[in-house]
């Protein structure tokens, strides 16, 4: 493997062969969720989406695996936010299908919306409602009960230090805050998916790194799989599995460091510059 | 209904309350608005509005009475709105998506969420029949409404309020600005309270003009104001049941057909422009 020596190799997965997203590697042992009989936290079969005549999603495919951080990389309007309109059922899928842990739309419904946790990247917090109010909220709409929703709420708040601001209302809250209630909220129902659309944008960077941090850490620890999508590369790391879209199309698909081998270029940055031109060539 | 319905249920209602008396101001006008209708509108027409027997009225009736299942309806027409226009503004900050996001099918979140809004117009209501219980009991009005006549409105009243929350929530559907919702104001609120019985009843406009009293035999909202005026009156108007009910059945229907991602006006995959997430 042509790995380029500016890539520190301390992180980088011990590949043998070129997997990409969409099998996880038996021979990896970064990831201690993978057995032979593991379910994709995700999978995104041959969709397609139009707007009108404009196609957004041109035969989309990817898996997403538990425990791993998955980047999905775009530049705007590659069509990071209609996938993901598709992926929460808040657009039809009209050209191939979803499945969420196992479950197609198509055969179950919302309830297959039930392994899913979201981090929209507009916040969705009540802001006249305290941090509380609005937990309790999320709750009660997936069905918890009320000593089970006061465990998580404690749990999933500690987790982001942000117990001691409980009964603050969420507009006194800054940016930085009100992401981290949005993501403890999406962790309520331990979702086996957490999908997270550009959720550090308008953030200043001491909170991205933290928020990056945490999620990164989520997946490695409790196995979630997690599906993130954002145009900033400095929050891809190398043992994180890549996707690369634009225009409608996966373009680059793998664990980061093959992407990067593949490109023979020395960072995410070089590498997307590299695909996106090399797909402007190819049309 | 499962246990996760029932919880999501509660919590909807629960939602809608506890934003409702957030908004205090919400709440005030809510009241204010129906009251000085009563207060004005009514002592200055009590002297030359009389109204005749006329079912449910058994004798001779003063204006003001004539006037409060009107101004009921009026609550609840203004909540249906309401109601329909945080639906707007919470699709546009982005909480509905938490909503439609949820496992559940999205007819029954719908209804929920029309539920509440039911609910909320019902305390509305109430509050205003406590006031003026509170006028008449000082002997400022004369409303002779029996204990009776307030519990027998509440089915009417959730009736009614479905009808004008699902009418709200299929114009919520149709309307891709927060901006446009003043248009909603002029051309929906306004034509259905005037254009209705809620301030005269239907013999007085049939005299006065033929035409008139046509439109407001086809205006729900007239049917709406006829069942909580019987209701009040401990008696039931059947006629007006059934139109209210169809309907309510008939809007609820739109609104679920429009926010469903597969067929509705919401996501239509041909559109121009790319449909706007819920």
């Amino acid at each position: 493997m042509n790995m380029d020596p500016n890539i520190t190799t301390d992180a980088a997965p011990s590949k043998s062969k070129v997997t990409s997203a969409a099998e996880p590697d038996q021979n990896d042992t970064h990831n201690k969720f993978d057995t032979a009989d593991t379910v994709p936290a995700i999978s995104v079969e041959s969709v397609s989406y139009n707007y009108g005549q404009r196609k957004a999603l041109d035969d989309v495919s990817f898996k997403v695996w538990p425990g791993r951080f998955t980047a999905l990389l775009g530049a705007n309007g590659a069509g990071k936010s209609t996938l993901l309109s598709l992926i929460t059922r808040l657009f039809d899928t009209g050209v191939g299908q979803i499945v969420i842990d196992g479950k197609s739309f198509k055969q179950y419904g919302a309830a297959a919306l039930a392994p899913l946790g979201v981090v929209f990247q507009q916040t969705t917090l009540d802001m006249d409602l305290t941090v509380r109010q609005n937990l309790k909220y999320f709750a009660r709409l997936r069905g918890m009960t009320a000593s089970k929703s006061k465990q998580r709420i404690e749990e999933t708040l500690t987790s982001l230090d942000m117990f001691e601001r409980v009964d603050e209302k969420v507009r006194d809250l800054n940016g930085g805050h009100r992401r981290r209630v949005e993501i403890a909220r999406a962790m309520l129902h331990e979702p086996k998916l957490l999908l997270l659309d550009e959720p550090t944008v308008g953030l200043d960077i001491q909170t991205r790194r933290i928020i990056v941090e945490h999620i990164h850490k989520l997946a490695s620890n409790s196995g979630v799989a997690v599906l993130w999508t954002t145009h900033l590369m400095d929050e891809i790391r190398q043992d994180d599995e890549l996707i690369v879209l634009d225009k409608g199309r996966i373009i680059e698909e793998g664990p980061v460091n093959e992407v990067l081998a593949r490109a023979g270029s020395p960072s995410i940055e070089d590498a997307f510059e590299a695909l996106i031109i090399g797909e402007k060539e190819r049309l | 209904m499962n246990m996760h319905m029932i919880r999501a249920f509660n919590g909807i209602i629960l939602r809608e309350f506890l934003r409702f008396f957030q908004q205090r101001a919400r709440f005030l006008s809510a009241l204010v608005r129906p009251l000085i209708w009563l207060l004005v509108f009514s002592a200055g027409w009590r002297t030359t509005n009389g109204l005749a027997p006329w079912p449910p009225y058994q004798t001779y009736i003063p204006y003001e009475v004539y006037m409060i299942p009107g101004l009921c309806a009026m609550i609840q027409l203004f909540n249906g709105m309401q109601s329909s226009l945080s639906m707007i503004y919470d699709r546009e900050m982005g909480s509905m998506r938490v909503l439609l996001t949820t496992p559940l099918p999205r007819w029954f979140i719908l209804t929920s969420r029309l539920a509440g809004g039911v609910a909320v117009s019902i305390v509305q209501v109430y509050a205003f029949l406590g006031i003026a219980f509170l006028f008449t009991y000082f002997e400022f009005l004369d409303l002779d409404i029996s204990l009776f006549g307030h519990i027998a409105v509440l089915p009417a009243l959730i009736l009614s309020g479905f009808m004008l929350g699902a009418l709200g929530m299929a114009l919520s559907s149709t309307i891709k600005q927060l901006e446009n919702f003043a248009g909603v104001m002029n051309f929906v609120i306004f034509p259905m309270f005037f254009i209705s019985s809620a301030l005269f009843p239907l013999w007085r406009i049939r005299d006065l003009s033929y035409l008139f009293y046509q439109f407001c035999q086809y205006n729900p909202f007239t049917y709406a104001v006829e069942t909580i005026r019987f209701a009040l009156h401990g008696q039931f108007y059947g006629f007006g049941v059934l139109i209210v009910a169809l309907t309510a059945i008939v809007s609820l229907g739109l609104a679920i057909y429009a926010y469903d991602p597969a067929r509705g006006i919401q996501a239509k995959p041909g559109a121009k422009a790319g449909p706007k997430p819920a």
